[in-house]
C-alpha cells in the first residue's frame, strides 16, 4: 500500500510538471516581451513579396538580427503582385520582386503614395538544365526544352534529339522536375511555356534544387532543371539557346549579368522613394559582399563582386 | 479494489480527488485531441469541398494540376492509385517476412534469443522514417538499378521495400503477442496426437490466433499508407498511374508534405490539401477500425 501511493504520487507530479508545461510554453510570452520591450529602441522593416525570393528574404532578415539591434526586418510571401500592391497602398517599406515592376504600377505607386518606388537588382536566377555526364548532349533550346517538358510534348525519347543514348537503353527521357508550387517549378515553366500550356504528368517532382541534381547524377536517362550552384561531377550543364538557329549560352555568371543566358532573371526589391535611415542601410548590407554571400548559400546567383 | 473505494466514497482524501480528476482529465483529452485535429483538418478544406470543387473529378481523374495557370486540375486518382498499390506491395513483402519472424520468435526461439530479438526488432521500429527515406533515395536506388536494370531506382518496389521494413517491427510484436495468446493446452494436445511441430503452428496454432495475425497485419497496412517521409524520397514523387512495381508513382501524404509549405494559406489548393488529408484520415480509419473489431473478435472468443 505504502508502495503504491509512493508511484502514484510520482506519476501524479510528473503529469503535473508536464502539464504546466505545456501551459507556459503554450502562452509562450516571448514575443509579446520583445516587443514590449525594445519596440521603443527598434525599427521594424516590412518586407513583402515574392515567394522565389522568400527563403533568401527570411535568411537575410534572420542574418541582419545580428548586424545591428536597432531594426528588425518582417518578411512575408504572397507573390510577386502581392509585393507590388502592397508597395501600392503604402503598407510595405521594401517590395520583392522576381519580375520588373510594370510602368502602370510604378504609375500607380507614385500618385497613391507620393513617392517614387526606386529599384534595386539584388541577385540573379538562373537555372541551369542537367543531364548526367556521360550524356552525349552539349546543347539545347527552349523550343526542344518545352517539347519534353510540355504536356502532349512530341520529344520524348534521346533519339528524338537526334542521339544515340548508349547509357540508356530504354532511350527514353526520364523528366526530372520540382513540386508544383515551388518558385523553381513556376520560373521554368513560365520560361518554357509561357503562362496557358502545363507541364506533362509522370515527371519525377523532387523535392529540393539538390536532390534534382543528385538524382540526375546517378540517371543516366534523366534530364533536370536546377539553380546553377548545384552543379556537381556526376552532371553536366546545357548550353541553352532561346530560339532554334540562335547562339548557344553555358549558365555562366558572366553569361548571366550579360543577359545573353536565357533561363535567368535579376531578382529586384523596390523602396517606396530614395531609401533612407534603417531601410538604406539595410538595403546597403544586402548589396555588401556579406549579404551577397546569402544569395550565394541559397543557390541564386550574387551580383558581380566588386 | 472495490473495497478501498466504496471506504473512501464515503470520505474521499483531497489529494485522492484531485489525482482522480487529474487521471479523468488524461484519458478524456485524447478523444479531444482527435476530435479536434479532424474537426481542424476538416474545417480548413470545408469550404472549397462543399463549394466549388468538383468531387467526381477529385477521385476519377488522374489530372493534377493544382498550380497551372490557365486550367487548374484537382484530380487524385493516381495518387490514391500511389498510396493503395505501394501499401499493397509492400504488405506482400512484409507479411511474410513479419508472421514468419513472429512464429519464429513465439514458437522456434530459446528464452534467451528471443528477449534479443525482440530489442533488435523494437530498435528496427525506432529508426526514424526520413532515414529509410534516405536510405531508399542512395542505397535502394542503385541496388534497384543494378538488379532490375531499370532507368532509375526511385519506383515504386523501393518505396514498398522501405515501407515493409517500418511495418514488419509492428506485425512482428502484434502477431507474437496473438500467438503467445493461444493456450499452451492447444499445442500439447495436437502434440500428443502425434503432429509434428509445423503440423502444430499451420494447423492448430495460425487458426487459432487468426484473428490477432489479421489485426497485426491491419495496423501493419495502417502505418504504410500513414507514412509520408519516405515513401516521397524513395518512390519517385510523380503523379502517374501504376503500370508495375518498377513504374514511379506518388502517394497521397507525400503530396500533401511536399505542396503544403509552399502554398498561400486559404486558398484552393491549400483547401484541396488538406481534403485530401481527410481523405487520409477516412482511409487510415476504416482500417484501424477493422483491425479494432477484429481484435474484439479475439477477446471475446
Amino acid at each position: 500500500m505504502q508502495k503504491y501511493s509512493r508511484t502514484g504520487y510520482t506519476i501524479i507530479g510528473i503529469l503535473v510538471v508536464v502539464a504546466c508545461g505545456f501551459v507556459i510554453t503554450g502562452c509562450s510570452p516571448k514575443d509579446g516581451e520583445s516587443t514590449a520591450g525594445e519596440a521603443a529602441a527598434q525599427v521594424i522593416i516590412k518586407n513583402k513579396g515574392s515567394d522565389t525570393m522568400v527563403n533568401l528574404a527570411q535568411a537575410w532578415a534572420e542574418r541582419y538580427i545580428d548586424v545591428t539591434s536597432t531594426a528588425s526586418v518582417e518578411v512575408s510571401g504572397g507573390g510577386s503582385g502581392t509585393g507590388v500592391a502592397a508597395l501600392i497602398n503604402g503598407t510595405v517599406d521594401i517590395a520583392n520582386c522576381s519580375r520588373q515592376i510594370k510602368p502602370k504600377e510604378l504609375e500607380q505607386a507614385t500618385q497613391n503614395t507620393g513617392k517614387v518606388p526606386q529599384e534595386f537588382i539584388v541577385g540573379y536566377d538562373a537555372l541551369a538544365v542537367y543531364v548526367h555526364h556521360d550524356t552525349p548532349l552539349n546543347k539545347i533550346t527552349i523550343p526542344q526544352l518545352a517539347e519534353i517538358y510540355g504536356e502532349d510534348g512530341t520529344i520524348t525519347k534521346w533519339s528524338d534529339l537526334g542521339i544515340a543514348h548508349e547509357d540508356c537503353p530504354s532511350d527514353k527521357i526520364i523528366r526530372i522536375s520540382r513540386q508544383s508550387n515551388s518558385g523553381t517549378y513556376f520560373y521554368f515553366r513560365e520560361a518554357l511555356l509561357g503562362k496557358t500550356r502545363d507541364f506533362e504528368l509522370g515527371s519525377l517532382d523532387l523535392h529540393g534544387s539538390k536532390d534534382v541534381v543528385e538524382v540526375i547524377g546517378r540517371t543516366p536517362c534523366a534530364i533536370g532543371y536546377s539553380g546553377m550552384g548545384y552543379a556537381t561531377s556526376h552532371v553536366k550543364m546545357l548550353e541553352v539557346a532561346i530560339a532554334d538557329g540562335a547562339p548557344y549560352y553555358a549558365p555562366s555568371l558572366e553569361n548571366v549579368l550579360a543577359k545573353t543566358y536565357p533561363i535567368a532573371r535579376p531578382l529586384y526589391m523596390y523602396s517606396l522613394g530614395e531609401p533612407t535611415g534603417e531601410v538604406k542601410a539595410y538595403l546597403d548590407w544586402i548589396l555588401s559582399a556579406e549579404g551577397q554571400k546569402i544569395v550565394e548559400k541559397l543557390g541564386f546567383v550574387p551580383l558581380a563582386s566588386n | 479494489m472495490n473495497i478501498l473505494r466504496k471506504k473512501s466514497a464515503a470520505n474521499l482524501p483531497f489529494s485522492e480527488t484531485v489525482i482522480e480528476t487529474l487521471i479523468r482529465l488524461c484519458g478524456f483529452s485524447c478523444i479531444i485531441f482527435v476530435f479536434g485535429i479532424f474537426f481542424f483538418v476538416f474545417r480548413e478544406g470545408a469550404g472549397f469541398l462543399f463549394n466549388g470543387l468538383d468531387l467526381g473529378q477529385f477521385l476519377t481523374s488522374p489530372e493534377w494540376y493544382p498550380t497551372s495557370l490557365s486550367n487548374k486540375r484537382y484530380g487524385t486518382f493516381a495518387l490514391i492509385l500511389g498510396t493503395l498499390s505501394v501499401t499493397a506491395l509492400a504488405m506482400c513483402i512484409a507479411v511474410p517476412f513479419g508472421l514468419g519472424a513472429a512464429i519464429f520468435v513465439s514458437e522456434f526461439c530459446s528464452p534467451k534469443l528471443r528477449e534479443t530479438f525482440k530489442i533488435i526488432i523494437e530498435l528496427l521500429a525506432a529508426i526514424p522514417s526520413v532515414v529509410w527515406g534516405f536510405i531508399g533515395l542512395t542505397l535502394m536506388n542503385q541496388l534497384i538499378i543494378a538488379v532490375f536494370n531499370a532507368p532509375i531506382g526511385l519506383t515504386m518496389l523501393n518505396g514498398s521495400i522501405m515501407l515493409a521494413l517500418m511495418s514488419v517491427p509492428i506485425i512482428v510484436s502484434i502477431a507474437e503477442d496473438a500467438l503467445k495468446a493461444v493456450p499452451d493446452s492447444y499445442r500439447e494436445a495436437a502434440e500428443a496426437l502425434g503432429a509434428t511441430r509445423w503440423q502444430v503452428i499451420y494447423r492448430v496454432l495460425l487458426p487459432a490466433a487468426k484473428n490477432g495475425l489479421l489485426a497485426a497485419v491491419l495496423l501493419g497496412a495502417a502505418r504504410s499508407i500513414g507514412e509520408t517521409m519516405a515513401v516521397l524520397m524513395a518512390t519517385g514523387h510523380s503523379v502517374n498511374i501504376p503500370s508495375g512495381p518498377l513504374s514511379w508513382i506518388r502517394t497521397l501524404t507525400a503530396t500533401i508534405a511536399a505542396e503544403l509549405g509552399e502554398v498561400a494559406r486559404g486558398a484552393e489548393h491549400y483547401q484541396v490539401l488538406f481534403i485530401i488529408g481527410v481523405l487520409l484520415f477516412t482511409i487510415t480509419f476504416v482500417v484501424n477500425l477493422i483491425a479494432d473489431l477484429v481484435i474484439k473478435g479475439i477477446r471475446q472468443q
